[in-house]
């Protein structure tokens, strides 16, 4: 059964001065899983991701991905290991073109051949052809989040991690996130942290809610919406904010 | 269409630099075939900082402490081998060196954007102080004495391999004009190349090129460390047309002048930060003969209106207002065909009533 765990955390924490932003979380994904990272805001679910993506180097306790310590790595080199991210804030060249932008991920890890077969195959799967030519900087919020999706899969990665990926959709916008989500799944494992409960319905299969920088559950999607914990911290939260 | 511009103009570059490098000499009197010499050294430094800040987002605020260096480390190279040829290639050396070196601890050491300009900048200034109190005879290197502010006469270029065949002043001026076409284009080949994509990917965005599986610190090192070597070229070319390299490369009036070059000509463009050397070169060599202005004040002034008025520089500026006019005469063509067309077709109808 372990075998195929691709990405582990062990004991991990990460403290903000006396804010205690991920506290003591043990969390293992197996290879091919799709898995929603939930919880109400500031529940640790970004620090949680920049720490698997060394981003931030935690204050204790590990991550393992496919049996390597990257605790103490650069991101580059979490990247370099195959690893498509996606941060919450959109990080995005704002000065290049849709093209040059998925580019430049495509060519870090294959030929400059390749890259340009990548590329082109990128944005007519993303059916971002008629902005090909358009500076990042002039498009609008969802467009961009859908090249910067595009950027992921430039890079050819196994394991895909994606905080709020639909963060400022439009409502059609989110469903063709969606599709492309489960098709990067047929070929990669993913995590993905989101907000929009009626998202993650449309592309889920295993739920993971964070809560005080803990884990509160771990469940499939009817699980956890009918448990009353996750009502009271997660949908209860919602309502009043 | 934009690609075979650009090929274009890089075209129109190349044979306009031919045209100065041959034409130059053949026209122009002695004195000012040297002072073409000191300006075209000054634009292999435009040029340097026009790379590393333009393409790299590296706002190296002490860009002339690799000039300088490069100008001492080819004087005293050439007082000691007793021959330039070697000299030069060392003293480009050096400057590449010194630009790893504290590029290593700043990139490495990630250094936000404004204490790399502070601690560039630093740099500079304590070249500066520091050379400037080497008057002793105490102070040599080899048989290269560093003369303190009066700096060190540098002994005239060779033939290659051959020190008993001095050049003479066009034939130096023949050298810089090479060396800065030479740099050009390794810079726009550079800028072109995968290297220098990813480059200017890290002038956008840093955090993303790092996620993409970049290792930023090591791109801002090679761009800074090949800046630095460009640099150093200049150096040389400078020390050579003036005769004497002095600690006053290194001062504070000199460090923010090649910044207000690149911002004139344009930043993100190789041949703008050139031009703006070129121009400011004559500019204050002009305003200094009619000591009529203060120049640091016109430079002050000539700065504030850039930073207003034209703040993409020259160059870039020019670029757009020719586009702007091409397409509007295309419109107004088009306008006209339409027009015609619209006529004729009306006879056709009168004719076929
Ligand atoms: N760089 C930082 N310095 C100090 N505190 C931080 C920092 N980053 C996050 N925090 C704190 O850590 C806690 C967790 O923040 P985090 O961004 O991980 O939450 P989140 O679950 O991603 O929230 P959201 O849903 O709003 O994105 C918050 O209390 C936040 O204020
Ligand atoms: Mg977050």
């Amino acid at each position: 059964m372990r075998t195929n765990v691709v990405l582990e955390t062990r004991s991990l924490s990460m403290h903000f001065g006396g804010v205690v932003a991920v506290n003591r979380v043990d969390f293992s994904l197996r290879e091919n899983e799709l898995r929603c990272l939930i919880g109400p805001n500031g529940a640790g679910k970004s620090t949680f991701f920049k720490c698997l993506t060394a981003q931030l180097r935690p204050t204790s306790g590990e991550v393992v991905i496919r049996d390597f310590n990257v605790s103490g790595s650069e991101s580059h080199q979490v990247a370099r290991m195959g690893v498509g991210i996606k941060t919450q804030v959109p990080n995005l060249f704002d000065g290049l073109d849709v093209e040059e932008n998925i580019w430049l991920s495509a060519s870090q890890s294959a030929s400059l051949k390749r890259s340009r077969v990548i590329t082109s195959e990128v944005i007519e799967r993303l059916q971002l052809g008629d902005v090909r030519k358009s500076q990042l900087g002039s498009l609008a919020h969802g467009q961009r989040q859908l090249v910067e999706l595009g950027m992921v899969l430039a890079g050819e990665p196994w394991l895909v991690i994606l905080d709020e990926p639909t963060a400022g959709m439009t409502q059609e916008e989110v469903i063709r996130t969606a599709e492309i989500i489960r098709e990067i799944n047929k070929s990669a494992t993913m995590i993905v942290v989101e907000h929009d409960m009626q998202f993650i319905r449309m592309i889920a299969r295993k739920v993971t809610v964070f809560h005080q920088g803990q884990i509160l559950l771990e469940g499939d999607m009817d699980e956890v919406s009918a448990d009353a914990r996750v009502r009271e911290v997660y949908l209860g939260h919602r309502k009043t904010s | 269409m934009k690609r075979s511009r650009e090929i274009n103009s890089l075209i129109s570059i190349g044979i306009v630099g031919l045209i100065i490098l041959f034409g130059a000499p053949l026209s122009l009197d002695l004195f000012s075939v040297i002072s073409l010499t000191t300006a075209i050294s000054l634009a292999i430094l435009a040029l340097s900082l026009g790379l590393i800040w333009g393409f790299g987002g590296i706002l190296c605020f002490g860009q002339t402490a690799f000039f300088g260096i490069g100008g001492y480390a080819y004087a005293i190279a050439a007082l000691n081998f007793g021959g330039s040829t070697g000299a030069i290639i060392a003293a480009v050396l050096v400057a590449a060196a010194a630009a790893a070196i504290l590029g290593y601890f700043m990139f490495y050491g990630r250094l936000s954007d404004v204490y790399l300009a502070v601690i560039t900048l630093t740099v500079t200034l304590i070249l500066y102080s520091v050379i400037r109190r080497t008057s002793g005879p105490e102070y040599k290197i080899g048989i290269a004495k560093l003369g303190g502010f009066n700096g060190i006469n540098v002994p005239p270029i060779n033939y290659p391999w051959d020190a008993t065949q001095f050049l003479y002043p066009e034939h130096v001026f023949y050298v810089a004009m090479v060396a800065l076409l030479l740099a050009y284009f390794l810079c726009v080949w550079l800028t072109k190349s995968h290297f220098g994509r990813v480059c200017v990917s890290i002038r956008e965005n840093e955090v993303r090129t790092e996620l993409l599986g970049y290792d930023i610190r090591f791109y801002k090192l090679c761009m800074f460390t090949v800046g630095g070597a460009i640099a150093g070229l200049g150096g040389i070319m400078f020390a050579n047309s003036i005769g004497r390299i002095t600690p006053d490369v290194f001062n504070l009036y000199n460090a923010a002048l090649a910044i207000i070059w690149v911002i004139i000509g344009g930043r993100g463009t190789l041949i703008g930060p050139v031009f703006g050397a070129l121009i400011l070169f004559y500019l204050t060599s002009f305003l200094g003969r009619q000591a009529v202005v203060n120049i640091n004040l016109f430079l002050g002034l000539v700065l504030i209106v850039f930073v207003l008025v034209v703040p993409k520089g020259i160059v870039p500026s020019l670029v757009e207002l020719w586009d702007r006019r091409k397409s509007r005469r295309m419109t107004a063509r088009s306008a006209r065909r339409m027009r015609r067309r619209g006529r004729s077709r009306v006879k056709e109808v009168q004719v076929e009533d």
